[in-house]
């Protein structure tokens, strides 16, 4: 085996390298499913919000399937979504347009995995998005294997503002709210 | 398609902790409760695909892609390197995002306020793909080391950002690449974040003089060893 390479910081100027327009709006006029929008802010130990932070997501199409060959079903996915996201984390926080996931294989509900960078990260942080309006993520596995008291920050509150339902997801790094975050 | 993972396919012996005193920024930003295991399901078996489609041809060097009136200032070089996984098997397509601070070691982003000139030729972000054996290549200039506020008389070594996406979400890696026999690299906390020597010693490249052209720049070799299921590449996991 291989030593694998040792993470390091984004750093403050990631943006340069890592932010092209546009890709935290996932969808395209073809794309498959009921449109979202996952809005929150990434908060420091103080609460504070955190300006130069990047999210990053990755999920289903609105059928379940990946649009990968390690996805049995992959032949079937929606050519028209690739499934990633990625928003930095400015003043006002982060924000996506994309769709609600279908289930996966093997999956008892849907959720969306979720990285987060920033400067003062020496390597990411992974933690996972689940919808509010599911009743099913009491069967979730991954769910149930968290303390209860910290569940609620890996669901996504469901707010309506017009045609297009927006999921709300503070990521809180430190302090009581501090959002439960994953070990691979 | 659950499958219960006994490890962590993050080597934490190895890599670097949420909370690293010498790097005051953690402090306030890196989680302090326990991580939940998590086992592994198609979502994290899986991830983006890129394709040549997605880049443009000057990409890979940074002495023209943002050129505006001329050649960057600077020591140009060129950067190869093996992208692989822990078995050393080659990862294909690996999509590669770097950017740097210019010869003065300045970056071109508003936040950055160091008093040295901005090279108009030279914004300091490109993208490759990885071929067939895992193989990259980009050209660019070698950055300047710069101050930062960490501690009294602070200095980054001079260091190229590596962003990598290799086949599945378990594979994403962000890292720093350094130059051999820099004097800094004793002195700096990120670099000195990696608790084990050997492991931080492979984030400095060696100097590649097979890569080095005659007349036109110095080489560097940088090879990059990425975690992930350790399966098979696109075998799926068994039921």
């Amino acid at each position: 085996m291989s030593i694998q390479t040792g993470s390091q910081t984004v750093g403050p100027y990631f943006n340069i390298g890592m932010i092209r327009g546009g890709e935290n709006s996932l969808v395209q006029d073809e794309t498959v499913g009921q449109r979202i929008y996952i809005k929150g802010q990434l908060l420091d130990g103080d609460g504070q919000p955190v300006k130069d932070g990047c999210i990053e997501i990755w999920q289903a199409d609105a059928h379940g399937y990946f649009n990968h060959p390690a996805d049995p079903n992959q032949a079937q996915a929606d050519p028209n979504f690739r499934g990633f996201g990625r928003s930095e984390t400015l003043g006002a926080g982060f924000w996506f347009k994309t769709i609600k996931p279908g289930i996966i294989a093997g999956a008892q509900t849907p959720y969306i995995n979720v990285r987060v960078f920033s400067r003062g990260m020496l390597i990411h942080a992974l933690t996972r998005l689940y919808f509010s309006d599911e009743s099913t993520n009491a069967d979730d596995p991954l769910l149930n294997s968290v303390p209860p008291e910290r569940r609620a920050t890996l669901i996504a509150q469901r707010e309506e503002f017009g045609d297009v339902p927006t999921y709300r997801f503070d990521i809180h790094l430190q302090g009581d709210q501090e959002t439960v975050f994953f070990n691979p | 398609m659950t499958v219960s993972n006994t490890a962590s396919v993050i080597d934490w012996a190895r890599q670097p902790s949420y909370l690293y005193e010498g790097y005051k920024s953690t402090v306030k930003r890196g989680p302090t409760k326990p991580l939940i295991p998590m086992a592994h399901t198609l979502s994290e078996l899986t991830g983006p695909v890129y394709g040549h489609d997605d880049l443009n041809p000057l990409d890979n060097d940074l002495t023209k892609n943002s050129a505006i009136n001329g050649e960057p200032i600077g020591e140009r070089i060129i950067v190869v390197g093996r992208v692989t996984d822990e078995a050393d098997r080659p990862v294909r397509n690996a999509l590669l995002e770097v950017w740097q601070a210019n010869a003065t070691g300045r970056y071109w982003h508003k936040v950055d306020q160091h008093d040295a000139p901005l090279d108009p030729n030279f914004r300091g972000a490109g993208r490759v793909l990885t071929d067939e054996n895992g193989e990259y290549r980009f050209v660019t200039i070698k950055p300047g080391a710069y101050p930062w506020r960490n501690h009294h008389n602070a200095w980054r070594p001079p260091h190229i950002h590596f962003s990598i996406f290799g086949r599945e979400f378990l594979s994403r890696l962000v890292t720093q690449m350094y130059f051999p026999g820099d004097p800094l690299l004793a002195l700096d906390p990120i670099y000195n974040s990696i608790p084990d020597e050997s492991a931080r010693q492979l984030l400095v490249s060696t100097y590649a003089h097979d890569i080095t052209t005659p007349e036109w720049a110095l080489g560097y070799r940088f090879n990059i060893v990425l975690c992930g299921s350790r399966e098979t590449p696109f075998e799926t996991k068994e039921v």
